[in-house]
C-alpha cells in the first residue's frame, strides 16, 4: 500500500536557522508516528507544512499521492487544548457539527443526515453523555474528546495532533490517546503526533521522529530513545533512562529550560 | 414652609414625569415616527445578530472605536454639506478596515482601537465646532437623532441593515467556526482571513446605521448588550441569537415608543431598557446557579 504522507529531501528553516534538512519520511496507512523534540525544533512547522500553510524550502511533500493543499478535508487536525470559556454559545455536539459542516457558507441549517453523523461521532468518542451540555462547562479532557470527534468528522486518512494531551490530567491523557489509537487500528488512519512527552503514547507508537538542533533521527522507540543516539543528536551528553515502562531523558539542555516544573524531563 | 417645599417637590416631580413620559396625542405622534420605528426595529434585529459575534470575537472595544470614526465621518459630512449617512458609512468602513488590517490579533486590536478612538472623536468635535448650523444636529450624532432623520435617509439605513442581515446569515456557520477556533477552521478549509474582513465590513455598516439611530456614544447598547444578556441565560447556538434579536428589538422599539411622548432624546430609553434586560438575565442566571448548587450539596 502506498504511503499516506511522503516527505522527500524536505528542508525548512527560518533565516539562517535550519529546522530540518534532507528529511525522508513515508507514513503508511495506520502507522502511528510521534514527533518529539524541544521547543523551536520545528515540530509545529512540520504540521503547518502538511496542512499546506507553510511551503518547504526544498524537497517535496505529497499527501495521498497528490500535493498538499490548504483545507484538505482528508486530514483531521487536533490542536493543543485551549480551554473554551464559559458563556460560549455552543453545546458539546455543536463542536462536532462545525467539524461536519462548519466550512460551508450559506444559511446555517443542519441536515438530518448531518445530525445523525454527529450522533455517531459523539458515540465514537464517548461524549454522548455531555453532548447537550454547554461546551464552556466541560472539563479540558471532555473538550479534547470533542475535538478528536471534530477531527474525525471528515473521515480522515491522516490525523495531525499538535500536543493534544497538553495540560490534561493522567486519566484524560490516557482516554484521549486511546481514542486516537483505536481510530487508527479500526480505520487504518495514519497518525502524526507532536508531543513533548512520549510516555502517554509510548505503547502505541510505531516510529519516532526526533527533531533537535537542526538534525533528526527516525526509528522505532527502541532505536531512537537511547543515550548514544540522543547524545549525538543534541551534541551534548544526554542520558536516556527507562524505568517501569517510562522513558526519562536527563540532561537535554533545551528540555530542561521548559520542563523545570514537570519533575522529570520527558522524552 | 415645609408644606411649600413638599408642593414644590411634587410640582417638580410631576413636571419631570411629563417630560419623560407623556402619552397625550400618542396616535398622531406614532404616525409621524412610524418610519423611524421600522428603522429602529430592523437595527434591533440585525444588531442582536451581529452582537453574538462581537461577543464571541471579543470585539466590543473595536465596535466603540468604529463608532467614533463613524461619528467623525458624519460630522465631516455635516460640515461639508454632503449626505450625513454616507459620511457615517465612510468613516465606519475606513475604521473597520484599518482595525481589520492592523489588528488581526486581539491584543494588537485593542491598542489600535485605543489609538484610533480619541483621534476620531477629536476630529468629529472639530468638525462640529466648525459647523455653523443648529446645535441640536450636532449632539444628535453623539447621542442619537433618529426622529430627525428624513425618509430617504431612513430608507438607506433600512437597506444597509438588510444587507448586513443577509451577509451575516450567509457567513454564519464558517464565522462561528472561525470565532471558536481559527486554527482548526483554517485546517478545515475555512477562509479565515476573508471571513474576518467580511465581518469587519458588515460590522462597519451596522455601526454606521447605529450611529444615526442611537448615537456614536451609545452604539454598544444595541450591538453588545443584547447578545451579552442572551449569553447569560443560554448556550444554545440557536437560542442565543434568537434571544439577542428579541432583546435588541425590545430595546430599540420600546425605547422609541416610550420616548415619543416626552421631550427628551430617545437614546436613554433604549439604553435603559437594554440594560434592564441584561440585569434581568444576570439575575435569572444567578438564580439558576443557586438552584443547581443546592441539590449538589444535598446529595453529597
Amino acid at each position: 500500500m502506498s504511503a499516506v504522507l511522503s516527505l522527500e529531501g524536505a528542508a525548512l528553516g527560518f533565516g539562517d536557522r535550519t529546522l530540518w534538512n534532507g528529511l525522508n519520511l513515508d507514513i503508511a496507512p495506520g502507522e502511528f508516528i510521534a514527533v518529539l523534540g524541544p521547543n523551536g525544533s520545528g515540530k509545529t512547522s512540520m504540521l503547518k507544512t502538511v496542512l499546506g500553510q507553510q511551503p518547504l524550502d526544498s524537497g517535496s511533500i505529497r499527501f495521498a499521492c497528490g500535493p498538499v493543499r490548504r483545507g484538505d478535508r482528508r486530514i483531521g487536525y487536533i490542536p493543543q487544548q485551549k480551554l473554551i470559556g464559559p458563556g460560549t454559545p455552543l453545546r458539546g455536539r455543536d463542536l462536532l457539527t462545525l467539524g461536519v459542516n462548519g466550512h460551508r457558507f450559506g444559511l446555517p441549517f443542519t441536515r438530518r443526515a448531518e445530525r445523525e453523523h454527529v450522533d455517531a461521532l459523539l458515540e465514537a468518542v464517548g461524549a454522548t453523555r455531555y453532548g447537550n451540555e454547554p461546551v464552556g462547562n466541560l472539563s479540558g479532557g471532555e473538550q479534547q474528546r470533542l475535538r478528536v470527534g471534530q477531527a474525525l468528522a471528515g473521515d480522515p486518512l491522516l490525523l495531525l495532533c499538535d500536543e493534544p494531551l497538553l495540560s490534561l490530567d493522567l486519566q484524560h491523557q490516557r482516554g484521549v490517546s486511546e481514542l486516537i489509537d483505536r481510530r487508527r487500528r479500526e480505520h487504518n488512519t495514519a497518525v502524526l503526533f507532536v508531543t513533548h512527552d512520549v510516555n502517554p503514547i509510548l505503547g502505541m507508537v510505531d516510529r519516532i521522529l526526533y527533531l533537535a538542533g537542526g538534525q533528526f533521527r527516525i526509528g522505532t522507540p527502541d532505536e531512537v530513545l537511547q543515550s548514544a543516539v540522543l547524545t549525538e543528536l543534541y551534541g551534548t551528553p544526554v542520558e536516556c533512562i527507562r524505568i517501569g515502562g517510562r522513558v526519562i531523558v536527563v540532561g537535554d539542555p533545551d528540555a530542561e529550560a521548559h520542563h523545570h516544573h514537570a519533575g522529570e524531563l520527558p522524552a | 414652609m415645609s408644606l411649600a417645599l413638599i408642593r414644590l417637590a411634587e410640582g417638580d416631580a410631576g413636571d419631570l414625569w411629563s417630560r419623560m413620559f407623556d402619552f397625550s396625542d400618542y396616535g398622531a405622534l406614532l404616525g409621524l415616527v412610524s418610519n423611524s420605528i421600522i428603522a429602529a426595529a430592523v437595527l434591533g434585529i440585525v444588531g442582536g445578530l451581529v452582537g453574538v459575534f462581537v461577543m464571541q470575537r471579543d470585539m466590543a472595544f473595536a465596535v466603540h472605536g468604529i463608532s467614533e470614526l463613524s461619528f467623525a465621518g458624519a460630522a465631516a459630512a455635516l460640515l461639508f454639506g454632503v449626505n450625513v449617512v454616507a459620511g457615517s458609512v465612510a468613516g465606519a468602513l475606513i475604521a473597520a478596515l484599518v482595525i481589520g488590517v492592523l489588528g488581526a490579533k486581539a491584543r494588537d486590536r485593542n491598542s489600535i482601537v485605543g489609538v484610533l478612538m480619541p483621534f476620531g472623536l477629536g476630529l468629529g468635535i472639530l468638525f462640529l465646532a466648525l459647523y455653523p448650523g443648529r446645535s441640536a444636529n450636532k449632539f444628535g450624532l453623539l447621542t442619537g437623532q433618529i426622529v430627525s432623520v428624513d425618509d430617504p435617509q431612513l430608507g438607506w439605513l433600512i437597506g444597509m441593515s438588510l444587507v448586513v442581515l443577509i451577509g451575516m446569515l450567509l457567513i454564519w456557520r464558517p464565522l462561528s467556526f472561525d470565532s471558536l477556533d481559527s486554527d482548526v477552521a483554517a485546517a478545515r478549509g475555512v477562509p479565515t482571513r476573508f471571513l474576518s474582513f467580511a465581518f469587519m465590513l458588515l460590522l462597519g455598516l451596522i455601526v454606521a446605521v447605529s450611529v444615526q439611530i442611537i448615537g456614536a456614544l451609545l452604539v454598544l447598547a444595541l450591538l453588545v448588550t443584547p447578545a451579552a444578556a442572551a449569553m447569560r441565560v443560554s448556550s444554545s447556538p440557536l437560542l442565543v441569537p434568537v434571544l439577542s434579536v428579541l432583546f435588541g428589538l425590545t430595546a430599540a422599539v420600546g425605547g422609541i415608543l416610550l420616548a415619543i411622548g416626552g421631550s427628551l432624546p430617545i437614546s436613554p430609553y433604549i439604553t435603559t431598557i437594554s440594560f434592564a434586560i441584561y440585569v434581568g438575565c444576570r439575575l435569572i442566571a444567578w438564580g439558576r446557579g443557586r438552584r443547581r448548587v443546592v441539590p449538589g450539596y444535598a446529595g453529597s
